[in-house]
């Protein structure tokens, strides 16, 4: 995208209290400044959450510091677009393997993603299962915590114990322990091709079985979801490899010697096209089948065996599984408590997308509650980051 | 290395507080007898010993909860310990702290294949929970040098890692869930068998607390199915420069090895004499393994290959049998043993950028001369981990502090070329006072804030990680 050009007018109407900062130093300042609640925006593709608060942006926080492809690291402003990452990394043939969503669709947003956001949200795909989540990914963060004070933790190499890594509990708090203004990131090269194994006409018990044998298997599945209606009408199970292509070719068909007994597997290497294509797992990454459809959207995270169970339990008007089971996404009719139909489970509900009158983060136990009451209460004493946001 | 004084009421009190433990647990698990407190005075860091006020070896959550309670009421400081395999002096005693030992706690709780995890009791080894799901062709990825004796408590605590975590990540990419029990003896349960967190990623925190946080006493770990095989190639080069070169070649080829092994020639001249692996005469050895199906295998170590021959290897050999194998890795992973039959020795494990690799090198040769003590290096350098070891003779009068001063110096070059201090050891008493070097105070308060979160009155392991000067406020209130 081609940088705005601002009109000389629009500089004359910028108001003293334009909350877009350009440094470190000049975010430090605002929030210490702060008289009243910050709701903090990246790119705005992922309004996850309820809060309020006066728009405070990171996008001038922006651009790539530092890439070693051989050292598959990368640093980057938090405002930094995600597709200028993607792109960057795309040329030294590496990506950002834990496959982030684009939640676009779904939540109907227009706008560019940032890294900030996607770290704040601790975004991932399908290859979660297999490699990790972002928060598995991240090196290092800097931030300004709600009193104004600039923090950083970890730093730019892939193993880092020294002091406690604050970079974890930084990724998925959705900003509110502090406005993220740096993240590195561990990468990994991109692969020669991939392949996709599929069963059809599983009910989703068998299916999540057959995902479990194939992510117990040696054969690495770097993808494993389930469509208990797929696009094409009847039950679709799915299971990614990738890497170089005879090695692609091997474990696709040894997969479905192993999948044997789920019937009949069809294998797609290399695809262009259909729900084996790259343009299938998208479709599954961004669980683009409810993007259009009304109602409210929960992503349920579970122990894959109980999957099946939970999901009936729901009342909801569809589910796909991804990550082997340990994940289901819901379309529920809005204003469902799809969590208390489930009732008490070993996992964790988040009303992505919807009214429900819940909270939209699933509640913590007591005890857990306490600790991150605390630690809220030490990084934003006033409460000001994105108030509200994670109930 | 300084130790704050102990606490005299504590250190007075002692039968009353001896007394008490043994009201909530079994008699045979509270050890106050100075001739068995001996047994926890060191962990591996062992130029640095302490008794204990007393040792207790609870068996179970509910009796770690009462022991903390005890200690919480009457103002005593803990430190917890797994196996005691601490480089870094992570379970080194006070003489006014009990010594929480989880070693009794060893079972395995429940073992899920369909989900791919494990349940154990956190004094459990490492090598042991691979042990428990191997028959079913399973294992447990972070793999410490030390695994045969190291308990997974202490491995999340330091937030362990190994050989293999180029492609299976550290501890706490492994770790799904604990049973922790903090100091005033609430029992907290984060995680579980599922994936990421409801909220907070408190899980992501308590691993690589070093003990400060609470008392991890079970956890639930992801466990893989092994690979069909793996098979190493071992690479000779006459400098540094090349041997980094070439590692980020291979990388930037797209292939992910399972592991990256460098040692340097010193270290390649002692483990052959130890292991008679035939590692070549040169001054920079890699050991790169990768993982799959023969054909597999055969394909990735044609790709390494290519690239390590156009770099001009003085050896370049793939391994031609089960046994060949073992002996390249044997040679690496008696690294520690074999300098140890030759000196004392002192272990560092900065990480540092891979490209720094050369220039790290060339300037720990410098310090070498400057300081008058040995040093070989070997290197995790698919992650930048390094494990420079520091030669020095124990019995020499100022050895150990001009090693010390040494160490400190590498350590900081680490932090100046973009790295950190430790990559998987933890902090602990060794590298407490250089955390000024890579945390302002900022960050560093931010980190003591956690610990007032978790430990409002600092009990737990209270002089490990941060400068004894930054933490003094805290510690004393």
């Amino acid at each position: 995208m081609p940088p705005r050009v601002r009109a000389p007018q629009d500089i004359f109407e910028q108001k003293k209290t334009d909350m877009t900062p350009k440094t470190e130093a000049e975010l430090a300042e605002m929030i210490a400044a702060a008289n009243g609640p910050l709701r903090i925006k990246g790119g705005g593709t992922r309004p996850i959450g309820r809060t309020t608060g006066e728009e405070l942006r990171t996008s001038s926080l922006s651009g790539i510091s530092l890439y070693e492809p051989g050292a598959l690291t990368i640093v980057a402003g938090a405002g930094t677009p995600l597709s200028d990452i993607e792109k960057t990394l795309a040329k030294e043939n590496q990506r950002l393997a834990f496959e982030p969503m684009d939640h676009r669709p779904l939540l109907g947003t227009t706008g560019e993603p940032t890294l900030g956001g996607m770290a704040a949200a601790n975004v991932s795909g399908p290859r979660r299962i297999a490699v990790g989540a972002c928060r598995d990914f991240m090196l290092g963060v800097r931030r300004v915590d709600g009193a104004g004070t600039i923090i950083k933790n970890g730093g730019r190499v892939m193993k880092n114990v020294t002091g406690y890594d604050l970079v974890k509990l930084m990724t998925g708090a959705y900003g509110t322990l502090g406005v993220l203004t740096e993240v590195s990131l561990k990468v990994l090269p991109d692969v020669e091709t991939m392949g996709t194994v599929m069963l059809h006409g599983l009910p989703d018990d068998r299916a999540i079985a057959a995902l479990s044998t194939a992510l117990g298997s040696p054969f690495e599945a770097t993808g494993a979801a389930h469509f208990p209606k797929s696009k094409f009408g009847e039950p679709l199970t799915m299971i990614r490899v990738e890497g170089f292509e005879a090695s692609v070719t091997y474990r696709a068909q040894k997969l479905r010697d192993l999948l044997n007994g789920y019937g009949d597997a069809e294998i797609a290497v290399g695809a262009t096209e259909g729900p084996g294509s790259a343009e299938g797992w998208k479709w599954v990454r961004d669980a683009a089948a409810f993007a259009d459809q009304p109602g409210d959207v929960w992503r349920v995270s579970v122990k894959p065996s109980e999957a099946a169970a939970i999901a009936a339990r729901m009342s909801a008007n569809a589910v796909q599984y991804d990550w082997g089971g340990g994940l289901i996404w819901a379309l529920a009719d809005a204003g469902h408590d799809l969590r208390g139909a489930i009732g008490p489970f070993d996992g964790h509900a988040t009303l992505i997308r919807g009214i429900a009158d819940v909270p939209v983060f699933q509640p913590e136990p007591p005890a857990l509650a306490t600790l991150t009451k605390g630690l809220r209460a030490k990084f934003d004493p006033r409460g000001i980051l994105n108030p509200g946001i994670m109930t | 290395m300084e130790m704050p004084a102990p606490n005299a009421s504590v250190l007075s009190r002692k039968d009353q507080i001896v007394a008490r433990l043994k009201e909530v647990l079994p008699a045979n698990s509270v050890i106050s007898d100075e001739s068995q407190t001996r047994a926890y005075e060191c962990d591996a860091l062992t130029a640095y010993k302490c008794p204990p006020l007393c040792a207790i070896l609870p068996a179970n959550t509910d009796e770690v909860s009462a022991a903390l309670k005890v200690c919480h009421e009457m103002g005593v400081p803990v430190v917890p310990r797994g196996s005691g395999t601490s480089l870094a002096g992570g379970a080194l005693p006070t003489a006014d702290c009990v010594i929480l030992g989880v070693a009794k706690m060893n079972g395995v709780i429940e073992t899920n294949y369909a989900d791919r995890y494990i349940k154990v009791q956190s004094g459990r080894t490492n090598l042991s929970v691979t042990g428990a799901v191997e028959a079913e062709g399973f294992f447990y990825a972070p793999d410490p040098s030390s695994q045969l004796a190291c308990a997974i408590a202490g491995n999340i605590a330091m937030n362990s890692g190994g050989a293999h975590c180029l492609k299976y990540g550290v501890t706490t990419n492994n770790l799904m869930g604990v049973t922790m029990v903090m100091m005033d003896g609430t029992i907290v349960d984060v995680g579980g068998a599922h994936l990421d967190a409801a909220g907070l990623d408190v899980l992501g925190v308590i691993c690589g607390s070093e003990g400060q946080l609470g008392v991890v006493t079970e956890a639930t770990l992801r466990i893989l199915h092994k690979p069909e095989g793996a098979r190493p190639v071992l690479m000779g080069y006459d400098s540094a420069e090349t041997a980094g070169q070439v590692v980020s070649d291979i990388i930037k080829a797209g292939i992910l090895p399972v592991a990256i092994e460098y040692m340097d020639e010193m270290l390649i001249g002692v483990c052959e004499d130890f292991s008679g692996a035939g590692y070549p005469e040169c001054e920079a050895l890699l050991i790169v393994e990768v993982e799959g199906s023969e054909a597999e295998i055969d394909d990735q170590l044609a790709r390494i290959t290519n690239i390590a021959a156009k770099h001009n290897p003085v050896e370049l050999r793939e391994a031609q049998s089960p046994d060949e194998a073992a002996r390249i890795w044997a040679g690496r992973k008696a690294a520690f043993s074999a300098i140890g039959k030759i000196s004392d020795y002192m272990c560092l494990d900065g990480t540092i950028p891979v490209s720094s690799l050369p220039y790290v090198l060339k300037r720990i040769g410098e310090m070498s001369k400057h300081y008058g003590l040995g040093v070989g290096n070997v290197f995790h350098a698919g992650d930048g981990n390094m494990h420079p070891l520091i030669l020095y003779d124990a019995n020499k009068p100022g050895d150990l502090e001009i090693c010390e001063e040494f160490g400190a110096e590498v350590l900081k070059l680490c932090v100046e070329v973009g790295g950190c201090l430790t990559g998987e050891h933890g902090v602990g008493i060794e590298k407490r006072d250089l955390m000024n070097v890579q945390y302002d105070p900022a960050d560093l308060e931010a980190q003591m804030a956690i610990k007032d979160v978790f430990d409002p009155n600092w009990l737990l392991n209270a002089a490990k990680v941060f400068p004894l000067a930054s933490s003094e406020p805290r510690r004393a209130a």
